[in-house]
């Protein structure tokens, strides 16, 4: 039974479903909040920078490509192609998380995280933006460091001939957690860095 | 793996090339598997009950009898976590499923096996986690099963603790589910048509849909708490633009689903117990899986009834009210479809029937009520009354706990290949039946007359139902110490039950007792439809 990929991968979706569970609850509060402080989340928005989202949206597509790449490389039997699409998709992480960090460490520095006095002094709506805000790409940042774990993992995995064009089911499957952190982002930068009045 | 001369000894051999221990808690049999759950949960719940007696025995007369008040909201608190994540909702899945459900599908295991293990230790971490955070930091949580905002934020208990153990068990409780999900389409043998599983293999699956669709949501409002008690982030907190009434939101919508992630099981081992002791078919049998089907589903629509008088809208009210009657449908389709099975059917009223039939009629009895909580105008009479608690035990004990125990004395000869004493079985089945609906009965009694929950101390008026109450949970107690005694000698040293005890039709009655290590030898083939018993002799019937 170990050999039916269609099952590990229907295992995989289930495991998705959860993942997008989880988030739901998240976007549920936004979704209530957003539409109690209209005004106060558009200028709250405009505290983040568009550009650092926006450079972050290009790495994570970029980096879903790779992976598609890489699944490819497996199927056609060169598994040093894998190994390099993955490389550059652990990269792209890394980037996606060092443009983060700078984007946090200057929220931080003006004072805007939770439960810091000048955050407090703000008007609620802009309270929960914030609060949101850091929760919400807090947590999907711990799914992109599992997710670069897992795939680093995979690509030693591709690297010493475990996994390889018999069976790579394992790496789909990573494929499938990477584009769901992909895709969640995708409805992340909209919601909080291109909110219109 | 295992020598294939192993392959035809039953799971419970010792397997000598690994210490005892060892082929336990690192087995991934799902038959072991379900056993280690089955010895879990018995305990937790042993414990639970312990904290309800303690609690029954605080009530027998006004005012502070042991303890006070905040050992009072400690133990319902604890007995509340315990009873609900520890015991409740894994047990008929988490025990039986794992016992069962690969055999009556036809499969060797369930589709993941490691997987199924790391469910169990995840359980364990998490009940362990759990079970620290009563003996440290500020002390037991004092919230209530429900870690209402805005105490469960701003209590000095040690929340943050128990909290997160309950974030555990609800990944535990995912990684089944998915486990279950997958086993139920990728092992059931291509020769078996969907319309052929048994009844309880269809209430799993989708009680393990319910699991995995709803569980995340728990996840991250439990989440939310502990970043609430640590960091001060402050989503569900006024002073900082938050909505107390959004974590009751998203609390409910895990936590009415969940409701039927207790009861679907055990509307599934109902259905398996019937026709066996009818000598029938399951009367519509399509009906019965079409209903589990719209339970799992409009269960899911209906969560803010709990929150009637928490200062939700007029039209949520209405709107929460009507699906909430709705839900009621599926489940009186179940009652009707097991009443019309037992009707003409040549009956035999050994202890599983027994139990079922106790099910049934509690059950039923706790989902009148329901009506009567889902009802806006009574609600508001009875909310936060001793109704609501009666109304809980009957629906989740009288019905999912009851279920758990009609599993226990269908399914463990099966397991252990030995039988219980029937007299002494169904002589604890009505010590627990009387018991139980005096424990329960005059606290819907008190509910109506006014008598808030959750509190240690009462007005003298309430004395005389308050004794009988507490009366009532020492006959159920010793009911449920009877039967464990009864179930654990007879597995032990009763006489052999043989494979087929009950003349079942489905497969798990046609491998040995206790089962062989792998199940079955090669792809077993369905000869015939589950509940279709034509020259399978029941052994009671001579």
């Amino acid at each position: 039974m170990q050999n039916d990929s269609v099952g590990s991968r229907l295992g995989m979706w289930l495991f998705l479903f959860t993942e997008l569970m989880l988030f739901g609850g998240l976007f549920l509060l936004y979704a209530v909040y957003s539409n109690r402080y209209p005004a106060e989340f558009s200028r709250a928005s405009k505290e983040l920078s568009t550009i650092m989202g926006s450079l972050n949206t290009v790495v994570l597509l970029t980096s879903s490509l790779f992976v598609v790449l890489a699944v490819a490389g497996i199927r056609n039997n060169k598994p040093r192609h894998t190994v390099a699409f993955l490389l550059a998709t652990i990269a792209c992480a890394g980037i996606f998380l060092g443009v983060k960090s700078v984007e946090w460490s200057e929220k931080y520095h003006h004072g805007l995280f939770p439960n810091t006095p000048t955050l407090l002094a703000k008007p609620k709506g802009e309270i929960v933006f914030f609060n949101l805000y850091f929760t919400i790409t807090g947590l999907h940042a711990i799914h992109i460091i599992i997710g670069a774990i897992v795939l680093g993992i995979i690509t030693w995995s591709v690297y010493s001939g475990k996994t390889s064009s018999n069976d790579y089911v394992s790496l789909e499957n990573s494929g499938l957690y990477w584009h769901l952190v992909d895709l969640i982002w995708i409805y992340i930068f909209p919601l909080f860095y291109l909110v219109v009045p | 793996m295992t020598m294939e001369s192993n392959h035809h000894l039953n799971f419970l051999a010792p397997q000598p090339d690994r210490s005892w221990l060892g082929s336990w808690i690192f087995s991934t049999d799902h038959k072991r598997i379900g056993i280690l759950y089955l010895v879990a949960i018995s305990t937790f719940f042993l414990v639970g009950l312990c904290l309800g007696l303690l609690m029954r025995l605080e009530l027998i007369a006004p005012g502070g009898i042991i303890m006070g008040p905040q050992t009072y909201n400690a133990l319902f608190t604890v007995h509340g976590v315990i009873m609900i994540f520890l015991v409740v909702i894994p047990s008929i899945p988490a025990v039986f499923g794992n016992m069962i459900l690969p055999i009556q599908l036809g499969a060797k295991d369930v589709f993941f096996p490691r997987l199924n293990l790391l469910s169990w230790w995840l359980y364990m971490f998490g009940a362990g986690v759990a079970v620290i955070s009563l003996f440290t930091g500020g002390g037991p949580p004092d919230t209530g099963w429900t870690f209402y905002v805005p105490f469960s934020t701003m209590t000095k208990s040690n929340t943050t603790l128990s909290v997160f153990g309950v974030f555990i068990l609800g990944f535990s409780g995912i990684l089944t589910g998915l486990n279950f999900i997958t086993t139920v389409h990728r092992l059931k043998p291509s020769t078996t048509p969907w319309m052929k599983l048994p009844l309880f293999t269809w209430s799993l699956y989708f009680t393990a849909w319910i699991q995995v669709l709803v569980t995340p949501i728990l996840a991250i409002t439990l989440l939310l708490i502990i970043l609430e008690r640590v960091i001060g982030l402050g989503l569900f907190d006024p002073t900082k633009g938050g909505d107390p009434l959004l974590y009751q939101h998203l609390f409910w919508i895990y936590s009415h689903p969940a409701v039927y992630i207790m009861i679907l099981p055990a509307m599934g081992v109902i259905s398996e117990i019937v026709p066996v002791f009818a000598r029938k078919p399951a009367f519509g049998y399509r009906a019965i899986v079409f209903s589990g089907f719209v339970i799992a589903t409009a269960g899911s629509m209906v969560w803010a009834h709990h929150m009637f008088v928490a200062g939700i809208s007029d039209t949520a009210v209405m709107v929460f009210s009507f699906l909430t009657f709705v839900v009621a449908i599926p489940s009186a389709i179940k009652v009707f479809n097991w009443t019309a099975t037992l009707y003409k059917g040549s009956i035999y009223l050994g202890p599983p029937l027994l139990y079922a039939l106790a099910f049934i009629f509690l059950f039923s009895l706790g989902g009148l009520q329901g009506l009567i909580l889902g009802s806006a105008g009574t609600d508001m009479h009875v909310h936060d009354t001793y109704f609501v608690v009666g109304h809980f035990h009957y629906v989740v004990f009288g019905g999912a706990i009851f279920g758990f125990f009609a599993a226990l004395h269908y399914w463990l000869p099966k397991m252990f290949g030995r039988l219980y004493n029937y007299e002494w079985a169904t002589a604890a089945l009505f010590l627990k039946f009387i018991g139980f609906n005096l424990l329960y009965f005059t606290m819907l009694i008190m509910g109506v007359q006014g008598m808030p929950r959750r509190y240690y101390d009462y007005l003298p008026e309430f004395q005389n139902l308050q004794v009988i109450s507490t009366v009532g949970s020492w006959i159920l107690a010793a009911g449920i110490i009877m039967m464990v005694i009864n179930l654990f000698y007879g597995m032990r040293y009763g006489e052999k039950a043989g494979d087929n005890p009950w003349g079942g039709a489905t497969l798990e009655w046609t491998v040995s007792s206790p089962p062989p290590a792998e199940n079955f030898e090669g792809e077993p083939v369905l000869t015939r439809s589950p509940y279709d018993f034509k020259d399978i002799k029941a052994p009671h019937a001579e």
